[in-house]
């Protein structure tokens, strides 16, 4: 998830800049997908799993990537929703999304993809879920734009696509073809 | 807010939107279900009182399940054994379990309308798990699951609900959720034991012929004879009923369609199920049960913060 509040919509919004554009994300993809190679190659040991429901769309190119490059089809690829874990009930009770994780994580390198890291509540839920589905060796984080300096947990990723500094009233939105029409990362202010 | 309503009373309250609401996110727990670990911690700083003042087993290990997988801290009443054997009223009772903070009420009670009454009294969100003869809305949320689940939709599934319609609440709980979510429904037993303008109320047909109904429908949802709520004699014995609406294989094995058989439980054997029916692959009847725990689960986390205490 990318963001707090989903009703800075509403607001007057401000574009500031493009932070990624397409051609960009397609080629950023293209270099996380090698540095998941680099390191994990032959992949037995490696599953990917992507963090509804944004992160789904970036985890879908990069497996595809990765089945493009290597050729490997059989590649351990599930999605996880978080909204179970969450830590903030109390405030607002959130619809769930599908979780399709239909192999054993247990001893496997587990990787998981989300679109932003911002202040790192949603990968600390995504761990805490993880850890119901086995126990892994190892789990890494990558993102395609890693929010700096916004963090309210010690938690960072060992892949990023982009850093970017910004303040707390911006926002970052993450646009995909399937989803919203085209492939963007936009810099957004109220 | 996810749903339109603070409290479960009754399907008769719920929009369309709430029903598939509380539908889908039952589909996710049911996933949560076969995990390694089937728990999850959402309400874990939530306390659930299960009050039931009238008998009942599953309805009450599903609840206490459901609120187990969801880590909620949950207390257990039941009125034998307790103070209101000493005249303490409804309201008393309660009172004095909320003074002890507690978020959520899961209450079954032999008086129609009781939840409705508490409602209106405390700031703990409410679920009804039974009220007389008036509502059981997670039964028929779950049996809506398992019709689903089953056939794929429930918009145009020809649903029979069949025998004790009168004094039913797993009936009028079905009649209001298959009506509003597009479902053909017809109602079918002895007249003594069908209000006699329910065809109207609900906009159904009535069938007073088994074999009938039964050629008609996709489902046929088999209700129990309860026999601990007629205080007259409305059919003259269990045998004179078990030939004129016990379904047996042999009347399933004679009709020209596939007819999927669910039954809320607890089943009368050899009254209106044979054993042969009940235990059969036509029978959804423990499918229904584990829908349930996913059912009630998606219940409690989506009112879980609803209390206004």
């Amino acid at each position: 998830m990318g963001a707090k509040g989903e009703s800075v919509f509403l607001a007057q919004i401000l574009c500031l800049k493009t932070i990624l554009a397409q051609q960009q994300i397609s080629l950023t993809i293209r270099r996380l997908a090698n540095q998941l190679l680099e390191n994990h190659a032959p992949l037995s040991q490696t599953a990917f799993i992507g963090i509804q429901p944004r992160g789904i769309y970036l985890s879908d190119r990069l497996v595809d990537e990765i089945r493009a490059e290597t050729g490997q089809q059989d590649i351990d690829y599930g999605r996880m929703d978080i909204t179970f874990y969450r830590d903030d009930i109390r405030k607002e009770v959130h619809l769930p999304n599908k979780t399709d994780i239909r192999f054993s994580i247990e001893g496997k390198k587990v990787v998981l993809i989300d679109d932003v890291l911002y202040t790192g509540r949603t990968i600390r839920a995504a761990m805490d879920a993880l850890m119901d589905f086995g126990r892994p060796e190892k789990v890494e984080l990558l993102v395609l734009i890693d929010r700096r300096y916004s963090r309210e947990l010690p938690i960072q990723a060992d892949y990023i696509g982009k850093s970017i500094d910004s303040i707390i009233s911006q926002k970052v939105k993450v646009t995909w073809q399937e989803r919203d029409g085209r492939d963007e990362v936009l810099l957004l202010d109220e | 807010m996810t749903l339109s309503t603070r409290h479960l009373l009754g399907i008769k309250d719920l929009t369309p939107q709430d029903i598939t609401t509380i539908l889908e996110t039952a589909r996710q727990f049911k996933e949560v279900l076969q995990r390694p670990v089937k728990k999850v911690p959402s309400l874990r700083d939530i306390t659930i009182v299960n009050l039931f003042y009238e008998n009942s087993t599953r309805t009450r290990i599903s609840f206490e399940l459901a609120e187990k997988r969801l880590s909620a801290d949950t207390v257990n009443f039941s009125a034998s054994g307790s103070s209101v054997s000493k005249g303490e009223t409804l309201l008393d009772t309660v009172n004095n379990i909320l003074s002890m903070k507690v978020d959520m009420v899961v209450m079954r009670h032999s008086a129609s309308g009781a939840p409705h009454f508490l409602a209106r009294h405390i700031p703990a969100a409410i679920i009804n798990a039974g009220d007389g003869v008036n509502e059981h809305p997670t039964q028929a949320l779950l049996d809506a699951y398992s019709i689903q689940e089953h056939k794929g939709t429930l918009e145009g599934v020809k649903v029979a609900l069949i025998g004790d319609i009168m004094h039913s609440r797993v009936a009028q709980s079905n009649l209001y959720l298959l009506k509003k979510m597009g479902a053909d429904v017809i109602v079918c037993g002895p007249p003594t034991l069908i209000p006699k303008h329910i065809g109207e109320a609900f906009g159904v047909k009535v069938e007073y012929n088994l074999r009938r109904a039964l050629e008609w429908c996709d489902v046929a949802n088999v209700l129990r004879i309860q026999l601990e709520r007629q205080n007259q004699v409305l059919f003259s014995s269990l045998r004179e009923y078990n030939l004129a609406y016990g379904i047996s294989r042999r009347l399933l094995d004679s009709l020209p369609n596939d007819v999927t058989i669910m039954h809320p439980g607890p089943i009368n054997r050899g009254v209106e199920l044979d054993s042969d029916v009940a235990d059969s692959g036509r029978s959804l009847i423990l499918q229904q049960v584990e829908n349930g725990v996913a059912i009630r689960m998606a219940v409690l986390y989506l009112l879980s913060n609803q209390s206004s205490a």
